[in-house]
């Protein structure tokens, strides 16, 4: 998994926002985070707290909104949390389905002072 | 102090990937980001297509690959221009690894463009690389469940390749219940059945990749 990359976009993006804000400090980073994206929340913890020393984001909490995977079903509108193994509509059996949750990767608000 | 962002964490990337689709579209090249497991056939369904389209459009390819030039060489050798980008250990391609190729490529003597990603079905799926379209290749012996558990890419394919269809005999693939699971998450995509050694396929998958090259010219004419 490529957690490192999308840790330095993600550093990249939030001294960017704070500086834009005129911040001098960031202390709180509110992530939301798909199921699907396969990224580990902890490995993107670990190489923030890596890439921030010396940085106005040192320190910063970083909280994960994990987003489970969410499908709809085109038959009959029935929303479920697909398996590994059934991508099947639980309530009419059809396959034609919509992923509709579980693809998000993004920063929701920063804490500053 | 809350500051609200709401702003996608790969923004930077997708913003790159926005330029190279401009140079590419203005320059009228069409890519195709070429995405599957490592081994599914990649390079060997580049080649089968550059043979078919010699005489009709003129392909260059980017290859990704984690440390090797080996599928760059061989291109080179069968006459292809191909340029490799090592991605150090990376999982997948990024749109600035692409812009620097891009760099290195004679754009305006390019028809199609092939970016054979990183071999790797869940990392290159967030990463747009500025390309026309996406294809997801599969092959017959990783059997017929992987949208189940790669749902992302498959479901964000414009066309989906499945690749050494002369192991059907030999390998536990059922065609009819993958292509009833695949096109139950993406109902848009095209589906091919193709074979790399014997050629089988080949044919209708270049009918839909020069298809591809004269959309994308109608709409930048
Ligand atoms: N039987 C069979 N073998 C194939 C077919 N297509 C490719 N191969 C073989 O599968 C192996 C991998 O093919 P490549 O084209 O190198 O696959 P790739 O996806 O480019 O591989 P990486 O770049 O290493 O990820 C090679 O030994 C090919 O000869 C096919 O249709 N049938
Ligand atoms: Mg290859
Ligand atoms: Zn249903």
């Amino acid at each position: 998994m490529h957690e490192m990359s999308v840790t330095m976009s993600l550093m990249d993006l939030v001294l960017d926002e704070a500086a834009k804000a005129g911040a001098s400090k960031i202390v709180g980073v509110n992530i939301v985070l798909g199921e699907m994206t396969g990224i580990i929340d902890h490995y993107v913890q670990a190489n923030f707290e890596l890439l921030s020393q010396n940085t106005p984001a040192e320190g910063a909490a970083l909280t994960f909104k994990n987003i489970p995977r969410q499908a709809r079903c085109r038959g009959c509108a029935h929303v479920f949390r697909p398996t590994d193994l059934a991508w099947s509509c639980p309530r009419c059996q059809s396959l034609e389905i919509e992923i509709t949750g579980g693809n998000e990767l993004y920063v929701e608000s920063i804490e500053v002072e | 102090m809350e500051i609200k962002v709401l702003k996608d964490i790969l923004n930077a990337n997708s913003q790159i990937a926005e330029q190279n689709r401009k140079l590419l579209t203005g320059k009228r090249i069409m890519a195709i980001n070429l995405m599957s497991s490592p081994g599914s056939g990649k390079t060997t369904l580049i080649m089968r297509t550059v043979e078919k389209l010699e005489d009709k459009a003129r392909i260059a390819v980017i290859e990704g690959d984690v440390s090797s030039s080996i599928d760059a060489e061989k291109l080179s050798q069968a006459g292809v221009t191909a340029i490799q980008i090592n991605t150090g250990g990376g999982c997948h391609l990024d749109a600035s690894m692409v812009n620097s190729a891009l760099a290195n490529l004679p754009l305006d003597d390019i028809d199609i463009l092939f970016i054979e990603n990183v071999g790797n079905l869940i990392c290159p799926g967030g990463f747009d690389l500025g390309e026309y379209v996406r294809v997801v290749i599969l092959s017959t012996p990783e059997g017929d469940d992987k949208p189940h558990k790669y749902p992302l890419l498959f479901s964000q394919a414009h066309a989906l390749v499945v690749n050494k269809t002369d192991l059907l005999p030999h390998v536990a693939f059922d065609m009819e219940a993958f292509a009833r699971v695949f096109q139950g998450l993406n109902q848009q995509a095209a589906l091919f059945q193709v074979s790399g050694v014997t050629g089988e396929g080949i044919e209708e998958w270049a009918k839909w990749v020069t298809a591809n090259l004269q959309k994308l010219r109608a709409q930048n004419s």
